[in-house]
């Protein structure tokens, strides 16, 4: 059983930070396709295309026919304990870190026998298990089970909160508060019980539609933060950065511009300046002092988030300079996903078809309400992922992209 | 399709010169300095030059980035033979078994098979890590536990199936650790009581201290040759009467409650010409106890699930009933490795040779030594066994 987490005390501002550790993360190629499920919150193994046995661990061979035809495939989540055990004593530095461990040999329903970290609601052998494919700390793939049925505080099983980004107790900045994101996600924060929400505003006098509902939101404190000036990202990183836990890059800039138009390229210049070079800006002041606090504490540093466009996936021309700058958001975004991953930060990229805002009037439905698009980011760092998609659009376009990328390319515009 | 033949027998096959390299909590040397100790033990045992030695069988975990081969130079060898038996505790075993069927056919007459590792302040972890594919994969990620983690899922569910308890893996140990009092080459020197065992920090549940080897450096090693070799060279000498090995047996049971030991073990029996109930003493491997008492049950001295009940009935110690790990087994004298395999065969040899000085089982004649190894995933997937006589 789980007891409730309860808010960390406040830290003895003498005392060592702990330095963050990372489970091991060595894998075999193969093994990334758990990577894959777990990245986007799908349960997928190894399935043999000839013999259409699921297998597990990930192989080469199917070791009924030997056919190499092994692809991972959705599975059901079901399965039931065989035994289990509490690891209390490790050599691995970062296990040693949170002993004991919990532990258990789990016949899954599809046939095969996994090792999974065990939830503490779990009842003991031959109890029922609901398991899903988490990303570690190290950013790697990781069975765990957890009971069937909810258990009193679920989410507050230490072991699960190694495996989540759970905003529960912690702080988080919302880096562009006039993005019609930012009043949403901070219900939603507040609700899921942050300590606190810092919000980025640039020229703090100039009056914006959600800043008074903004306000109103307990917990909620203004800052000064403009994207385009490296002093102000910096400055604001000296003030509060080593008080964000969890950092959510809300800033966007859509301008329509047609590639032939004269004039395009500075208008490609003041997007990139506002998304990409913005959130470089963000990645040089936030990124070491966020690194550096992954394990300070219950309630340290765990998730950087960027809302992108899906299109940045694949370009449309309608959105061109947008649909290129998301791309370069993302590429940016797989950068900092490699240097925060020594602190244990999960870096979150929560892809969005069009928002249901101004900028994309004329675009047709199905758009994206701005509150499901906080709900999604929320229910994702509750959840540990780190690829969300978010609305039909890219859903749509996320499965087709899996499916064929040049069909994707090709029907773009049509 | 042509199924296998009766095996042919181990006839005039026979193993001399027991060595052990008295083992060290820690080392820093590296495996190559323990194998150079032990083949030197062997020439001096046998009174003749390593060079002399045909056959080459080396196991270790920590020799890397060295194969066998690169061994014949480092140490001045010019083997015909030559084998690298990456084992585990199934490796001496295994080693014996090539090794006799060598020295059999002609294609060498001397064969030393050498066991050796080191274990430096960092070792045990990197060697834990990087153990295998499937645990690097799917068992290390989980608490990082080594052995010790996958074992005790193994225990806890043999505990729940058959009703062992902590106080019967606990008699095992404390048997050991009497027997390990008379081992001067034991790493534990004080004794344990039940007590003790009982009381210990937990480790992984259901294990606690004592369940645990002690990884540690050391190497163990003998020969291998036709009995006219040893009768030409004045070397006293045991017999090899049957043996067997088998891998990744049952893979079809959900959890490991037995090993590949049940599908050979009638020939094993059937080979030496004796019975369970004719052994005069048995060295199991005894990474955990759990695992001796599968051993028990599947090598055939009581049936499955009537491990716990036969060791509530033996005293297991050298002078009682059932001499069982008489040198302390790796328990007690302590885990160097791949050694570790080959711990209950030097063992037994002294047994058979009555040399085992103050550990000896009186009147010894017949033993039997067994094997396991190598938890690649979620089970020891290497097993083995050998009926070792005394000459005459």
């Amino acid at each position: 059983m789980t007891g409730p987490f309860l808010k960390p005390k406040r830290k003895n501002p003498l005392a060592r930070t702990t330095q963050p550790l990372l489970p091991p993360s060595a894998r075999s190629r193969k093994a990334h396709g758990l990577t894959l499920a777990a990245a986007t919150g799908r349960f997928m193994l190894q399935c043999c295309g000839e013999c259409g046995r699921y297998t597990y661990p990930a192989r080469e061979a199917c070791p009924n026919c030997l056919s190499s035809d092994l692809t991972f495939k959705g599975a059901p989540t079901g399965g039931s304990l065989l035994s289990e055990t509490r690891i209390e004593v490790t050599s691995d530095p970062y296990f040693r870190e949170h002993m004991p461990w919990r532990t258990g040999l789990v016949q899954l329903d599809c046939g095969p026998i996994v090792i999974a970290h065990l939830h503490g609601g779990c009842g003991g052998p031959g109890s029922r298990l609901k398991l899903s494919l988490q990303l570690d700390r190290a950013g790697q793939a990781a069975f765990f089970a957890k009971p069937i049925s909810e258990t009193p505080h679920m989410e507050d099983d230490p072991q699960w909160r190694e495996m989540t980004a759970d905003p529960r107790h912690r702080r988080v900045l919302i880096t562009d508060g006039r993005s019609p994101l930012a009043l949403p996600l901070a219900q939603a924060l507040r609700k899921a019980e942050a300590a606190r929400i810092f919000v980025g505003v640039t020229d703090r006098w100039k009056p914006f539609e959600q800043q008074a509902l903004l306000e109103a939101i307990e917990g909620v404190e203004f800052v000064d933060l403009d994207l385009t000036s490296e002093r102000s990202v910096q400055e604001l990183a000296m003030d509060i950065g080593a008080k964000v836990e969890i950092l959510i890059n809300t800033a966007d800039h859509v301008r329509p511009a047609h590639l032939f138009d004269a004039g395009a390229t500075n208008t490609a210049r003041e997007v990139m300046d506002h998304t990409v070079m913005g959130l470089m800006r963000l990645a040089q002041a936030f990124g070491p002092v966020m690194r550096s606090r992954g394990a300070d504490g219950a309630a340290g540093t765990v998730a950087w988030v960027n809302v992108l466009s899906v299109h940045g996936l694949s370009n449309v021309p309608q959105f061109g300079v947008h649909s290129a700058a998301h791309a370069a958001c993302l590429s940016l975004s797989q950068w900092l996903r490699t240097e925060l991953r020594p602190g244990g930060i999960r870096v979150v990229n929560a892809f969005t078809g069009p928002l249901d805002t101004e900028w994309f009037q004329t675009v047709p439905p199905p758009k994206v309400a701005p509150k499901a698009l906080a709900d999604a980011v929320l229910d994702g760092l509750k959840r540990g992922l780190e690829d969300i998609y978010v609305g039909d659009v890219a859903k749509d376009i996320e499965a087709r992209l899996f499916d064929n990328p040049k069909a994707v390319e090709r029907e773009a515009g049509q | 399709m042509v199924l296998s033949r009766a095996r042919q027998s181990y006839d005039g096959v026979v193993l001399a010169v027991p060595v052990t390299v008295p083992y060290q909590r820690y080392s820093i040397e590296t495996a190559h300095w323990w194998m150079g100790k032990a083949l030197r033990a062997l020439a001096q045992g046998a009174g003749i030059s390593h060079r002399d030695f045909d056959g080459f069988s080396v196991a270790s975990f920590t020799m890397g980035p060295d194969v066998a081969v690169g061994l014949t130079q480092h140490f001045g060898l010019s083997p015909r033979h030559i084998d690298h038996v990456p084992m585990g505790g199934a490796a001496g075993i295994v080693s014996l078994r090539r090794a006799a069927r060598a020295v059999q056919a002609g294609d060498a007459d001397i064969v030393a098979c050498v066991a050796a590792d080191t274990n430096r302040v960092d070792s045990f972890r990197n060697l834990l890590a990087g153990f295998s594919r499937f645990s690097q994969d799917a068992v290390y990620p989980y608490g990082a536990g080594g052995a010790n983690g996958s074992f005790a899922l193994i225990a806890r569910h043999y505990m729940d199936h058959y009703g062992a308890t902590r106080e019967d893996f606990g008699k095992l140990c404390v048997a050991q650790r009497d027997n390990a009092l008379r081992n001067p080459d034991a790493l534990m020197k004080k004794p344990l009581t039940l007590e003790q065992y009982m009381s210990a920090r937990a480790i992984a549940e259901p294990f606690h201290l004592f369940d645990c080897v002690m990884p540690c450096a050391g190497a163990e090693a003998f020969l291998v040759m036709r009995e006219e070799t040893a009768v030409s060279l004045g070397l006293p000498f045991v017999r090899l009467l049957s043996a067997i090995e088998r891998h990744n047996a049952f893979a079809e049971d959900p959890v490991q409650v037995r090993g590949g030991w049940v599908v050979d073990r009638d020939e094993l029996y059937g080979m030496a010409g004796f019975a369970p109930d004719d052994m005069d003493f048995v060295q199991t491997y005894d990474d955990y106890a759990v695992i001796s008492m599968m051993q028990f049950e599947d090598l055939g001295f009581c049936a499955k699930g009537e491990g716990p009940d036969f060791v509530r009935q033996h005293t297991f110690t050298i002078d009682g009933s059932f001499p069982h790990n008489t040198s302390g087994g790796q328990l007690s004298v302590g885990q160097a490795g791949a050694a570790g395999g080959h711990l209950g065969l030097t063992e037994a040899m002294r047994q058979l040779l009555w040399t085992a000085k103050g550990r000896q089982v009186e009147d010894a004649k017949l033993g039997l030594v067994s094997g396991f190894g190598m938890i690649n995933y979620d089970r020891g997937l290497a097993s083995a066994a050998a009926i070792l006589s005394r000459a005459s």
